[in-house]
C-alpha cells in the first residue's frame, strides 16, 4: 500500500470472555465456550448448543447509555468492543483530533427479530391458507414493538459506535454474511491509504443465535447436530466434522494511517499490508470444488502485501507464518479451503501452521473475520498459536498443519486471514508485526 | 483522482418499469408510479399506496439465463430486481459479460466486480406462518414441536432466499463476475456508498468495471409496519391522489411512500470503457461520505453532516458551487430530513442553492430504500447523457446526487459530462 495502516487498538465481546486477555488465556489454553442453547427453549431442535455471549451488560461501555435506548444485540456487542478499541488507541485522550477525518466501515449482519410477537402476529392473522393483511395489522399493533424492530436494522451499530464517540467520518456498513468483518477492514484499509481518512474503527458485530437463525442453518444443514457431545462438535479438519457450531460477538479495530499513528506517538500493534476481495461466481449453496475464489482472494492480499507464496524470505521461512483459517468445521469449507492453501502456497503450504478458532469458539458470521484477525495480532505479539481443537481424527485427506489440541511457540511476523462467506463472497487480510 | 471511473451503463428498475426509457418518460410527463399497493392487501393500512412494480411487467424467468431459470426458486422479490437491474445495466452499456448477454465477451471475470447495496430483507410472511402453523397446538404455538417436526416445512434453502448478500450473489452468477464483491447496508445510501467502494476498486487496480447500484423491495407487512413505526410513512386513503403523496420540499409534506427497486449501473475505467468504444454517459468527479452524530437519525437529517459532504466532493472534483447545474436530491418528502438536505445544501452551496434545480425523483418512485441512491444516480447520468432536465433541455456539466440515510449516513456524489478528463 502507498500509504501504510496500521492497527493501533482492539476490542471483542466473544463468548468466550469480554476482553482481550482473558479470552488469549483461554484461547491458549484449547478451552472452548460451547453450550446449551438458553437464548430460548432449543432443546427439540436439532441443534441445541451454540457459543452464547453470557452476562454482558452493553451499558458500562458507554458514556451515556439513555443516548442509546433498547439497542439491537448487535448494537450491544459492537459498542462492548468499539469502547475496547478506542480506549486501547489512546484517541480520546487526543484533543487534537478532527472527528471529521474519523470513519467507521463495519461488518455488521442484522439483529433479532422478536420471534415470539411476530409468531403470534403471523398465526393471529392466518386464515384459509394465507395471512389477512388486515388481521396482522391489528395482532401486530398489539404483539410487536415498532421501536424495537427498527434497532434491528443491520446499519444500526454503525450509528451507534458513530454517535459514541462522536465520529463524523466516511461510514460503511457491509453484509457478505461470513466474510463481512473481513471485508469491512480490507475496505476501511483502502479509505485509509487514499487519504479519505486519518482514522477508521472497524470490524463486525452478530447474533443468528434466534429461533428462525437457528431454524434456517439447520434447514440447511450447516450446523452440527453432534447433540450426544456439543462439546467436541466443533472440530474444524476432523474426518467426522458434520459443521458449524454458532457463536455470537463482535470485534473492533482501531485503523490508522502510520503517519497519523506515528504522530501522536501511537502504541502500534501491527501493520495490515494486503487486502484480497473475489466472488465464486459459481453457485449459491456450493463453493467451487477448486476454491477458485478463496485462491483469488488469497492471492490478491498476497501481492499486495508484495509477498511471493511460494517464496522464502532470507531467513528461510515462507513469507507468511501464519493462517488464521475460515475453518468452520463443515465438510465442504475445510476441504476446499485447505485445497486453495495449497493451490497458493504450493511446497509452502504445509509449513505454514493454520488453525481455525471456530474450534473453541465457534462461528461468529459476520464477526468472524475481525475477531480472527485480532487473534492473529496476539499470535504475533505474544509468540504462542492457539491450537484447532477436538482434533483427534483427522481427516486423512486434509494434511496442512492444523495445530491439533495444543497450542504451539512460534515466533509469527505475518499472518493471514480467511473468511468466505455464503453465497461466494470471499476476503482475505494480510498483516505483519509493525517495524518501522 | 489517479485514473477516471466513467458510468457507462444505466439499469434502474421502478414502479415505472425496468431500464431507464419508463422511468425517465414519466418524470418527463410528470407522471407516478405510486399506485395502490397490490403486494398485500394494504386497505386498511396507513398508506394503502406504494411505488411497486406491477406483476404483469416482471416476470424473472423472462430475464435469466436459460440454464439459471432454476435458482429463480431462491430469489426473494430484491433479488429478482437486483438481477433484472443487472440486466438492463449491461444491456444499457453494450457490455456482454462471461455470463450473459450476445456476441463476443467484453471483459474477463475476474477483471468484473460487484457491489449492489441491499436491506434487511423479511422473509415471505405467506411461506413462514404456513409452517408456522404446522406446530400451532391448542390454539398456541408450539417451540418444541416446531424444532423437532416443524421447521421441516420450511424448504432446505429458506435461509438463502433472505440473505442480504444474496443480490450480490446472484448476479454475480449471472454475469460470472468474479472481482471483488461487496453488499453496502445502510438504507437509503447503500447505492452510493456501493458506488464510491466500486470506484475505489477500480482506482486500485482490482477491477476493470463494476456493477454498482442498490435494490431493495420493503412492501412486505413486517417491513411496512416497521416504516409506518418509525413515522416515515404519509397517511392516505384510497381516496387521495398517488400523484401529490409525497411532496419533497414543500410545506405541507407529510411523509414518504415505500417503493421497490432502485437500480444498477455499470462503473468502469475510463482506458477501458474507451478502449472498448463505449459511450460514456457520465464520469465521477467527486464522491464524498459523512456521518451523522444526532441522536434522532431515524426521522431527521444533519444539515451540517450533508453540507460537509458537498463541500468535500466538490473539492474533490476542483469544482465551486456555482459549476453544479442541478441536484437530485434524496427528497423523501419527510420534513426533518428534507429540512436537513436543503440545509446541506445551502450551507455548502451558499447564493447558488436557491438558484440550482433539484430534480425530485421520490414523487414518481417512492423511497426505493437500499435502492434509492442508484435510481437518483441514473435520473442524474441521464439528465447528463440527454442534457434534458425533467420536462426542459439545460445545459448540464455538473450535476449533484444527494443521499442521507434512515441511520445517519450521508453521500454527496458529482456526476460530470463524458468529455470532461
Amino acid at each position: 500500500m502507498s500509504c501504510r495502516v496500521v492497527v493501533t487498538g482492539a476490542g471483542w465481546i466473544t463468548p468466550m470472555g469480554h476482553d482481550i486477555d482473558s479470552v488469549w488465556a483461554k484461547l491458549v489454553a484449547g478451552e472452548t465456550s460451547v453450550a446449551a442453547i438458553d437464548r430460548f427453549d432449543a432443546t427439540t431442535f436439532p441443534t441445541n448448543f451454540a457459543n452464547q455471549v453470557r452476562d454482558y451488560d452493553w451499558t458500562q461501555y458507554v458514556d451515556d447509555p439513555s443516548r442509546h435506548a433498547a439497542p439491537g444485540m448487535h448494537t450491544a456487542f459492537a459498542l462492548g468492543a468499539a469502547r475496547q478499541a478506542w480506549e486501547a488507541s489512546g484517541l480520546g485522550d487526543l484533543d487534537s483530533l478532527d472527528r471529521r477525518r474519523c470513519g467507521i466501515y463495519l461488518g455488521s449482519g442484522e439483529g433479532v427479530l422478536d420471534f415470539d410477537s411476530y409468531q403470534k402476529t403471523s398465526l393471529s392473522a392466518w386464515s384459509d391458507g394465507s395471512v389477512d393483511d388486515a388481521a396482522w395489522l391489528e395482532a401486530a399493533r398489539d404483539h410487536i414493538a415498532g421501536a424495537y424492530e427498527i434497532a434491528q436494522e443491520p446499519n444500526e451499530p454503525l450509528t451507534h459506535i458513530a454517535r459514541e464517540f462522536g465520529l463524523r467520518g466516511p461510514a460503511f456498513n457491509c453484509l457478505t454474511a461470513c466474510a463481512a468483518s473481513t471485508q469491512a477492514i480490507g475496505e476501511a484499509c483502502d479509505i485509509l491509504t487514499r487519504g479519505d481518512a486519518d482514522v477508521m474503527l472497524s470490524g463486525g458485530t452478530h447474533t443468528m443465535l434466534h429461533v428462525l437463525g437457528i431454524t434456517g442453518f439447520n434447514r440447511l444443514t450447516a450446523l452440527s447436530t453432534r447433540t450426544d457431545d456439543p462439546t467436541h462438535a466443533s472440530r474444524p479438519f476432523s474426518r467426522t466434522r458434520d459443521g458449524f457450531v454458532m457463536g455470537e460477538g463482535s470485534g473492533v479495530i482501531t485503523l490508522e494511517t502510520l503517519k497519523h499513528a506515528e504522530a501522536r506517538g501511537a502504541n502500534i500493534l501491527a501493520e495490515v499490508t494486503g487486502y484480497g476481495s473475489s466472488a465464486d461466481a459459481y453457485r449459491i449453496t456450493d463453493l467451487h470444488p477448486e476454491g477458485r475464489g478463496p485462491a483469488a482472494a488469497m492471492l490478491a492480499a498476497l501481492s499486495q502485501a508484495g509477498i511471493d507464496p511460494r517464496g522464502e524470505g532470507p531467513d528461510g521461512r515462507p513469507g507468511v507464518q501464519y493462517i488464521s483459517a475460515h475453518g468452520t468445521s463443515t465438510q465442504e469449507n475445510d476441504s476446499i479451503e485447505t485445497a486453495a492453501v495449497k493451490r497458493v502456497f504450493g511446497d509452502n503450504a504445509p509449513r505454514i501452521p493454520m488453525t481455525s478458532i471456530k474450534s473453541m469458539m465457534g462461528h461468529l458470521i459476520c464477526a468472524a473475520g475481525a475477531v480472527e484477525l485480532i487473534t492473529c495480532l496476539l499470535i504475533m505479539k505474544n509468540g504462542v498459536i492457539p491450537p484447532t481443537i477436538n482434533l483427534a481424527d483427522p481427516d486423512p485427506e486434509l494434511d496442512l498443519d492444523y495445530v491439533p489440541n495444543v497450542s504451539r511457540e512460534a515466533d509469527v511476523d505475518v499472518c493471514l486471514s480467511n473468511s468466505f462467506g455464503f453465497g461466494g463472497q470471499n476476503d482475505t487480510v494480510v498483516a505483519r508485526r509493525f517495524d518501522t | 483522482m489517479t485514473q477516471d471511473v466513467v458510468i457507462t451503463g444505466i439499469g434502474p428498475v421502478t414502479a415505472l418499469g425496468i431500464g431507464i426509457d419508463p422511468l425517465w418518460k414519466a418524470l418527463e410527463d410528470g407522471r407516478t408510479g405510486i399506485r395502490r399497493l397490490e403486494a398485500f392487501d394494504a386497505t386498511a393500512w396507513g398508506c394503502p399506496f406504494a411505488g411497486e412494480l406491477p406483476a404483469d411487467e416482471f416476470s424473472i424467468r423472462k430475464i435469466v439465463p436459460k440454464h439459471y431459470r432454476k435458482a429463480t426458486k431462491v430469489m426473494c422479490r430484491d433479488v429478482e430486481l437486483a438481477v433484472a437491474a443487472a440486466q438492463a445495466a449491461t444491456a444499457d452499456a453494450g457490455l456482454t459479460t462471461a455470463g450473459a448477454g450476445e456476441g463476443d465477451i467484453t471483459i474477463p471475470p475476474h477483471r468484473m466486480g460487484c457491489h449492489i447495496g441491499a436491506g434487511l430483507i423479511c422473509a415471505d410472511v405467506n411461506e413462514l406462518a404456513a409452517a408456522l402453523v404446522t406446530s400451532q397446538r391448542d390454539g398456541a404455538f408450539d417451540l418444541h414441536h416446531w424444532g423437532r417436526e416443524g421447521i421441516e416445512n420450511l424448504t432446505p434453502l429458506w435461509l438463502l432466499k433472505y440473505l442480504p448478500n444474496m443480490l450480490a450473489c446472484h448476479v454475480t452468477i449471472v454475469h460470472d463476475c468474479q472481482g471483488p464483491s461487496n453488499t453496502v447496508t445502510c438504507w437509503e445510501s447503500s447505492a452510493t456508498l456501493s458506488l464510491a467502494e466500486s470506484m475505489r476498486v477500480i482506482q486500485r487496480g482490482a477491477a476493470d468495471a463494476c456493477l454498482t447500484g442498490g435494490v431493495e423491495s420493503r412492501l412486505n407487512v413486517l417491513a411496512t409496519w416497521r416504516q409506518e413505526c418509525a413515522g416515515r410513512i404519509v397517511t392516505a386513503t384510497t381516496e387521495d391522489d398517488p400523484a401529490t403523496l409525497v411532496r419533497p420540499f414543500e410545506p405541507d409534506a407529510a411523509g414518504t411512500v415505500l417503493g421497490e427497486g432502485g437500480g444498477i449501473l455499470v462503473l468502469e475505467s475510463r482506458d477501458h470503457a474507451q478502449a472498448r468504444g463505449a459511450e460514456i454517459k457520465a464520469v465521477i468527479s467527486g464522491m464524498a461520505c459523512t456521518q451523522s452524530i444526532d441522536d434522532n437519525v431515524l426521522t431527521a437529517a444533519s444539515a451540517e453532516a450533508i453540507g460537509e459532504a458537498i463541500s468535500l466532493a466538490l473539492s474533490q472534483a476542483d469544482l465551486e458551487a456555482v459549476d453544479l447545474d442541478a441536484v437530485v436530491p434524496m427528497g423523501l418528502g419527510i420534513t426533518a430530513i428534507d429540512t436537513g438536505e436543503q440545509g446541506g445544501i445551502e450551507a455548502a452551496l451558499g447564493d447558488h442553492a436557491a438558484a440550482i434545480p433539484k430534480v425530485l425523483v421520490t414523487p414518481a418512485t417512492g423511497n426505493c430504500c437500499a435502492g434509492h441512491g442508484a435510481t437518483q444516480l441514473a435520473v442524474a447520468v441521464q439528465c447528463i447523457a440527454s442534457q434534458r432536465l425533467p420536462g426542459a433541455a439545460a445545459d448540464l456539466s455538473h450535476v449533484l446526487v444527494i443521499t442521507a440515510s434512515q441511520g445517519g449516513q450521508n453521500t454527496a456524489t458529482i456526476l460530470s459530462r463524458g468529455i470532461a478528463s
